[in-house]
């Protein structure tokens, strides 16, 4: 018995049998396969999604699709500007009334929350990422847009004397709502990486400002934000590229009219609004141009995260080269992606 | 003069100036009012839909179909039975096709593809996948799926829509959580002559699994809330349905339906949906929280 377990030929003592490194080989082919298969799904997705818009480019014109004014489906003419001005007006608006809020919710919970308070304030603030699209949409149409109705309205008139802002009569579903409610949805993930790129302010930084005789304040203001502007911006334009693909919420709430609203406070519409509403009963070149919405979607999405992600990554990048030894770059926007992302 | 008083004197000329010392308590208190606003919301969310949700809720609401009738008053709409259980059957069937592979390809990026170019390029275009919009994913599947098989909507088709929009958290969460396991584990399995299948399979996996079982649970929860994706996938339908190979309902997609009808009761209904949608991502995420919590890693 004892020769049997001498291994004999040309294999050495220490190396497996070649159908022992079998499970090896397989599982490592196999792994790799499936990584590649992910890359040849996402190209197959977009040549398929760019074949699918193509008669409504061929008959509108790139430029013109994108640029026109004038999307009638009765008349078969299809010109996106209106949902393309919905979608960046409403994702601006979520920007403009979320970030501070969720800096703001950031900053006092890294530097300002007694600690104790800490963990369940944090907790609060992501519970809003929990809540589903639709509901908010319910929730916004159903209830804070009729409550602020009146607020709305005498918002609109103070401002009358600005054009495509104020004035006009103030409808319940408008585009105002729709940002603010984008607002509260992007909330969770600015925060969520605002807090994230906060905490990795090294400590002897945030103490030497105190030590020169700062006050708290302007600790934060000399110390905190400029070290992690770029973080704060990406965890931004991460929030807005929520915005602009959010598809639900705003179709309930922007009023689905498809035209250029003429103020602030007037309904409108917007690509994923379209998409969502007009798909089920489209035909043909209806079809065809809302499938030419999503990939103008698609594109805008791809270039605000693209950005997004290099702002983060440098952000993560800096703070290394400040303190080794911490975990690699990019993994501050992954695990707040997966906790915001719920 | 006496000395000590001199150096209070010259201690005074460091004090914060009465300007500074006002900017400071106007800054605290405007951060301290953007929390607040932060939290406002989240208040008068769970206030409404616990007010309208909870009276909604009914034993028969949670045990028959939607009837599609809206014209007779909230006994004959019916309630969210089938909703329910679509929901259900597209997610776990969404689950069970995004967690093996993505899983695999977070092993994959881990312990083989480390940081080479492939690898790399990998990990851009699963970011891409997060940023596409949830929308996107069902007019994907719509094109593949059905005008590709010249056939129609059914619950499969949904939970692939889903599979898709879960892929990428999945694998990022998976491929942190296994960059945790210490490097020292694996080592020894490997010095003990363990092949490397062995040790992904007995060593790296089980360490890493409460930590990737957390973002699993966190890739469900956001799955189960998604409506778009749903729209032309698995369409809406009425009745109770166990073969994902027919049109299924969800509660998103309910909720959606719903939210337009003039008829009240038939919102009303909607926001038991809803309610009963956010108690089921709620759980989801505590559970996910507390496997958290229990991990040795992270």
């Amino acid at each position: 018995m004892e020769a049997a377990s001498i291994p004999r030929g040309d294999r050495g003592l220490l190396s497996r049998s070649p159908l022992a490194r079998l499970p090896d080989r397989a599982l490592k082919y196999g792994l790799t396969a499936l990584a590649g298969l992910i890359l040849a799904l996402i190209v197959y997705f977009f040549v398929r999604l760019v074949g699918e818009a193509r008669p409504a480019f061929a008959k509108e014109g790139v430029p013109s699709f994108v640029f026109g004014n004038d999307w009638n489906v009765g008349a078969e003419h299809f010109g996106a500007l209106p949902l393309l001005v919905g979608t960046l007006i409403t994702s601006a608006l979520a920007l403009l009334i979320g970030v501070p809020v969720a800096v703001a919710a950031a900053v006092y919970a890294t530097e300002l929350c007694p600690l104790r308070l800490r963990a369940p304030l944090t907790m609060l603030v992501e519970l809003l990422a929990a809540v589903p699209s639709v509901v908010y949409g319910l929730w916004g149409i159903f209830f804070l847009a009729p409550k602020l109705q009146g607020a709305e309205q005498w918002l609109a008139d103070r401002l009358s004397f600005i054009p495509f802002i104020g004035g006009g009569l103030v409808t319940i579903p408008n585009y105002f709502i729709t940002g603010l409610v984008l607002a509260i949805m992007i909330l969770p993930i600015v925060s969520a990486i605002s807090r994230e790129v906060m905490a990795t302010v090294p400590a002897d930084q945030k103490e030497a400002a105190l030590g020169l005789g700062a006050t708290r304040w302007e600790m934060i203001r000399l110390a905190v934000l400029p070290y992690c502007r770029s973080g704060i911006v990406g965890g931004a334009m991460l929030g807005l590229g929520r915005a602009i693909g959010e598809t639900i919420a705003v179709t309930i709430l922007i009023g689905d009219a498809p035209r250029l609203g003429h103020h602030l406070f007037a309904q409108g519409y917007s690509l994923a609004a379209a998409i969502a509403n007009e798909f089920g009963e489209a035909q043909g070149l209806h079809r065809s141009a809302l499938f030419a919405a999503g990939l103008v979607l698609f594109v805008l999405t791809l270039l605000v995260n693209g950005v997004a992600r290099l702002l983060v990554m440098r952000a993560a990048r800096g703070t290394r080269s400040g303190s080794a030894g911490e975990e690699p770059g990019g993994d501050v926007t992954l695990l707040a992606d997966a906790a915001a992302g719920a | 003069m006496s000395p000590q008083r001199a150096s209070a004197d010259r201690l005074a000329r460091f004090a914060v100036s009465p300007a500074r010392q006002r900017k400071d308590r106007l800054a605290r208190v405007g951060v301290l009012t953007g929390t607040a606003i932060a939290l406002v919301p989240l208040v008068l969310i769970v206030y409404y839909l616990l007010r309208k949700g909870l009276g909604a809720w009914s034993t028969s609401f949670f045990t028959t179909d939607p009837t599609g009738n809206t014209f007779f008053g909230s006994s004959s709409i019916g309630g969210i039975k089938s909703a329910i259980l679509g929901t259900v059957e597209i997610v776990a069937l969404a689950s069970a096709i995004a967690v093996p592979i993505g899983i695999g390809v977070a092993v994959w990026l881990v312990e083989y593809g480390k940081n080479s170019w492939f690898a790399n390029t990998v990990r851009f275009f699963v970011d891409v996948l997060t940023g596409v919009p949830s929308i996107v994913f069902g007019l994907f599947v719509y094109i593949v799926l059905v005008v590709g098989t010249g056939s129609t909507y059914a619950g499969y088709k949904g939970s692939i829509a889903l599979s898709l929009l879960m892929l990428p958290v999945v694998i990022r969460s998976a491929e942190v959580i296994l960059l945790l396991v210490p490097a020292a584990l694996r080592e020894s399995a490997l010095a003990l002559g363990a092949p490397r299948w062995r040790v992904i399979f007995s060593i790296v996996l089980p360490t890493a699994l409460p930590g990737m079982v957390t973002g699993v649970l966190l890739a469900v929860a956001r799955a189960a809330g998604e409506t778009a994706p749903l729209l032309f996938t698995a369409a809406a339908t009425l009745k109770t349905n166990f073969n994902l190979g027919g049109f299924m309902n969800s509660l998103p997609v309910q909720i959606y339906k719903d939210v337009t009808s003039p008829t009240t009761a038939v919102v009303n209904r909607a926001w038991g949906a809803a309610l009963t949608l956010v108690v089921m991502i709620l759980l989801l995420n505590l559970i996910a929280r507390l496997i958290a919590r229990r991990s040795r890693l992270a």
